[in-house]
């Protein structure tokens, strides 16, 4: 029963520094976490008379939710700040805004940010855990963090799990999150996108990068759609919304590529016709509604590792 | 920490003995079980009633439904331990709303796991009463809380340490007191 | 006021010789140089074991005065060239306003006569506010002191207008220094486009974005004739283009910073804003490619690009922190350690690219220790070693990215018009 936490860091980051026994203790934990959530009080005293101060400079409502539902499961207190970047010089506002975390007597800090690293600088101004929910085009930890643990309960183990990623990779945070995730836990990863959507030397990183779905799709796993912004027409990264759809959406003649048992998974909000079709978004395969709900029990999981047991 | 074996408590056979008398307690005091459900606490609350289960159905013939219970996301002291305990599942398959829920651990100490576990029995559902069988009494109460069912009731100094080991967990079946040096 | 440095190992970048020799400096002048010269009342100053050089020239520094003075000023800028063995230092026109009009030109001059430490050669502005549109009046720039022209800090987006800017600096006999960097390339990008942004989620700048701009202005600098020299060269691929254009004659010259040669995109590690410069710290080919190039001559000058900035401009979110790093303090010692320790170059070949090679450049009457010189000496102790500490450098700002490396060779005495400036003093 005794014996210290694996979770070696005192915030969640990101994946790329967090080792598999780290991510299998959060996800570990999460198991219980999803048990009391599916029960009539949804709610343990664990994180009483805690303060966790959800910080977002983005407007996100999904996420922010979930944390604030993961909070309240546990019995924390929350407080939510909603920053516009627009309103505030950058640089100044996460200053202070540190101060004022700092006055609150936060226990703990969820941070969503447009600026890769803001999770990193808040964490080195404060001395209370930080969760990255969210930064720039670096990283989604939690998102990650939850769709590993829904292929675990789909698929029981993640290692060798043929998992394609399609669509943007380039600007998805959540995209970066899962290729080091999986990776680290022996999943073979491949990447769908055009040469445009696709970050520098990505193939590096142990991933296989293909630019037709076809190639990718035929015996695998696992299918991660990525939302498909339509301002990257007007940017100039693909020559139209349309012509995307017909080359990298998903739709059932594709899915028919991977193994039967093949699930699809989406981090959301959906552009239905353009990234994925509608049969396929609500098809039996979809993992969509099961990914909101383990994300609270991840989520719960995170806050109970980083808020307790860091007094010494 | 160093400890120094004191005395053997119970051994194999004594805590066949107590969990034997206990079993009898119970249903001469619900006056069967047919109301009945036995809730251990983890970990070493998990064998006992499932021990105690085995037992009550040899006795009268009908079994008692077991569940499994963790308290660590209800217990008062997370912030002080300096750790994460981990968490297991808590395995409640029944409904406990207007049953006689037996809460049965190893050892009754301060009265704070205890309190923990009715806070996590009635998050579940409302039952009708909450008992207590405990393998071990050893005193030192914090809590106005008191067992129903007693194994043993052993006096200690708070420098002793009660150590239930139990064959499913720990392979041997044994309680001793030690003494830290 | 007559000065003898005393048994020192005397430099002479432009014959690649170095001699034991006393310098003599009387007033502003070198008086003699000889074997042994009696000391006749004359402060001596003892150089045994340390290397004496013609004075340090940073062609590349940004002073921010007028008009940024929280970041730094001519004064505490040219206090921590002298500290860093630097007799003059080339100020780029970016200050606030722009050193686009003959009245900031003097304005500066001034600032560095009553400030009365290393030298200050302006560079003027390219076109006017450096916006790359009209051409600033570069002849009466030159009249009030200018040495080179540059729109620093960005390049000249119009190839036309860059095509004019050279015809003119040609007629001056001027040279054009270039920021290469191709802005629709480079966009919003905020460190090199590579495996570390694409880690970091950083935005990036490629090494095209340079590459291209290189290019662009060789090929313009071959069909005006004007003098090109290109700044901070910090790709592999600029190296090549540069050591290609001098083989067909192009008059070209170029510089590369020390962080340029000394780290990669790696030092950006956990969002380290202190790492944020541009062109932006590229990978271990092309720090590979730029000491190559400093090796063969592709690239004459070591040059800083010292750039102040405040606090509050560095310690914030990556993408809203300031380029740029300070250099003159930390610059003896990464060439000594990183090059000349390195076997890169030898003491003469490095010195000649700080010293001799920026004067050649930039038309000043440096870069040789000879009776009648004008006395701008540097004094090297080339054992003394020390761990770069932030705090104690005298530049206003201390955003280096350097802070804890060990630096081995340092200045130890910098003499302008013959005033002389100890290092740990």
């Amino acid at each position: 029963m005794l014996g210290g936490s694996i979770l070696q860091s005192k915030h969640c980051l990101g994946l790329a520094d967090m080792s598999t026994e780290e991510m299998t203790e959060i996800l570990d934990n999460a198991v219980p976490m999803k048990q009391v959530i599916s029960r009539d009080i949804k709610k343990v005293p664990t994180l009483r008379g805690k303060t966790v101060v959800i910080l977002f400079f983005e407007p996100s409502t999904r996420t922010r939710i979930s944390f604030e539902l993961a909070a309240k499961h546990l019995s924390a207190d929350t407080v939510n700040v909603s920053v516009s970047t627009s309103s505030v010089s950058k640089g100044e506002s996460l200053f202070d805004t540190a101060r004022t975390i700092k006055a609150l007597g936060a226990d703990l800090v969820v941070l969503r940010h447009p600026a890769a690293g803001a999770p990193h600088i808040l964490a080195r101004l404060i001395d209370v855990p930080v969760i990255n929910a969210g930064d720039g085009m670096h990283e989604h930890p939690t998102q990650a963090l939850l769709d590993l643990f829904t292929l675990r309960e789909r698929k029981g183990e993640l290692q060798g799990l043929k998992v394609v990623i399609i669509g943007d990779i380039l600007h998805s945070r959540v995209a970066r999150s899962n290729i080091w995730g999986l990776t680290k836990f022996g999943a073979d990863v491949h990447l769908v996108a055009p040469p445009t959507l696709l970050p520098a030397g990505i193939g590096q990183t142990g991933v296989t990068v293909h630019h037709r779905p076809e190639d990718a799709l035929v015996d695998s796993d696992v299918v991660m759609v990525l939302r498909l912004q339509r301002e990257r027409q007007r940017e100039g990264l693909i020559p139209g919304v349309k012509e995307y759809a017909r080359l990298y959406g998903l739709n059932a003649a594709r899915l028919a590529l991977a193994r039967p048992d093949a699930v699809v998974m989406h981090p959301g909000p959906i552009n239905r016709g353009v990234e994925i079709t509608d049969d396929v978004a609500d098809g039996t395969r979809a993992l969509i509604t099961d990914q909101v709900a383990n994300g609270v029990a991840v989520r719960m999981a995170v806050l109970y590792l980083l808020t307790l047991g860091r007094e010494n | 920490m160093d400890l120094r074996q004191k005395a053997i408590i119970l051994d194999r056979d004594g805590i066949r003995r107590a969990l034997t008398r206990i079993a009898h307690e119970i249903i001469e005091r619900n006056k069967g079980v047919e109301n009945v459900v036995l809730i251990g606490i983890r970990r070493r609350g998990v064998p006992l009633a499932l021990r105690l289960a085995g037992k009550i159905e040899q006795i009268e013939g009908s079994a008692a439904p077991v569940g499994f219970l963790d308290i660590t996301l209800y217990r008062d002291d997370l912030t002080q331990l300096g750790y994460h305990p981990k968490l297991y599942r808590t395995e409640v398959p029944f409904p406990v709303t207007d049953r006689t829920v037996i809460l049965v651990d190893d050892v009754l100490y301060t009265g704070r796991t205890v309190r923990a576990a009715m806070d996590a029995i009635m998050d579940l559902g409302r039952p009708k009463a909450i008992q207590l069988a405990i393998l071990i009494d050893r005193g030192h109460r914090e809590l106005p809380i008191r067992a129903d069912y007693v194994g043993k009731n052993v006096p200690t100094s708070s420098r002793e340490v009660i150590s239930v080991q139990i064959e499913e967990i720990d392979g041997q079946e044994q309680v001793l007191i030690l003494e830290k040096n | 006021m007559r000065l003898i440095i005393r048994g020192g190992t005397v430099v002479d970048p432009a014959r690649g010789r170095m001699y034991r020799s006393d310098v003599l400096v009387d007033g502003e002048r070198v008086a003699a140089v000889e074997k042994r010269i009696p000391a006749r009342g004359a402060r001596v100053l003892d150089a045994e074991g340390k290397l004496v050089l013609p004075g340090l020239i940073d062609m590349h520094v940004h002073l921010r005065e007028p008009g940024q003075e929280y970041k730094e000023t001519v004064a505490t800028g040219t206090r921590a060239a002298a500290r860093g063995g630097f007799t003059a230092v080339a100020a780029m026109p970016n200050t606030d306003p722009v050193a686009d009009t003959a009245g900031v030109i003097r304005y500066v001059l001034e600032k560095a006569e009553d400030a009365g430490y290393a030298r200050v050669c302006p560079v003027g502005a390219l076109t006017r506010g450096s916006r790359g549109g009209e051409l600033s009046e570069m002849g009466e720039l030159c009249a009030a002191g200018a040495v080179a022209f540059s729109d620093d800090g960005r390049s000249v987006t119009s190839a036309a207008v860059m095509r004019r800017a050279m015809e003119y600096a040609r007629m001056l006999g001027v040279p054009v220094i270039s920021h290469c960097e191709d802005e629709t390339l480079a966009g919003s990008g905020v460190m090199h486009e590579g495996l570390v942004s694409t880690r970091l989620g950083l935005r990036g700048i490629p090494a095209a974005a340079e590459e291209v701009m290189v290019a662009r202005d060789l090929i313009l600098a071959e069909m005006t004739g004007c003098h090109l020299h290109v700044a901070h060269v910090s790709t592999a691929g600029a190296v090549r283009l540069i050591r290609e254009a001098k083989a067909r004659g192009v008059r070209v010259t170029a510089e590369a910073t020390p962080h340029h040669f000394t780290l990669t995109d790696r030092a950006v590690g956990d969002y380290n804003t202190l790492a944020k410069v541009k062109p932006p710290l590229r990978t271990d080919a092309d720090v590979a490619a730029v000491r190559e190039g400093l090796a063969d001559g592709t690239i004459d000058v070591i040059a800083t690009d010292h750039a102040p900035h405040a606090p509050h401009e560095k310690d914030v979110e990556f993408d809203a922190a300031a380029f740029g790093l300070v250099g003159l303090e930390t610059a003896v010692g990464l060439v000594f350690t990183e090059l000349v320790a390195k076997g890169v170059l030898d003491i003469p070949a490095a010195v000649a690219k700080m010293s001799l090679n920026p004067a050649r450049i930039l038309g000043l009457p440096s870069g040789d220790i000879e009776p009648g010189a004008v006395a701008d000496l540097t004094v090297i102790d080339p054992d003394a070693s020390e761990v770069v500490d932030p705090a104690l450098l005298v530049s206003k700002s201390k955003n280096t990215p350097f802070d804890g490396y060990r630096l081995k060779g340092l200045p130890y005495a910098t003499v302008v018009g013959g005033k002389v400036f100890l290092r740990d003093r």
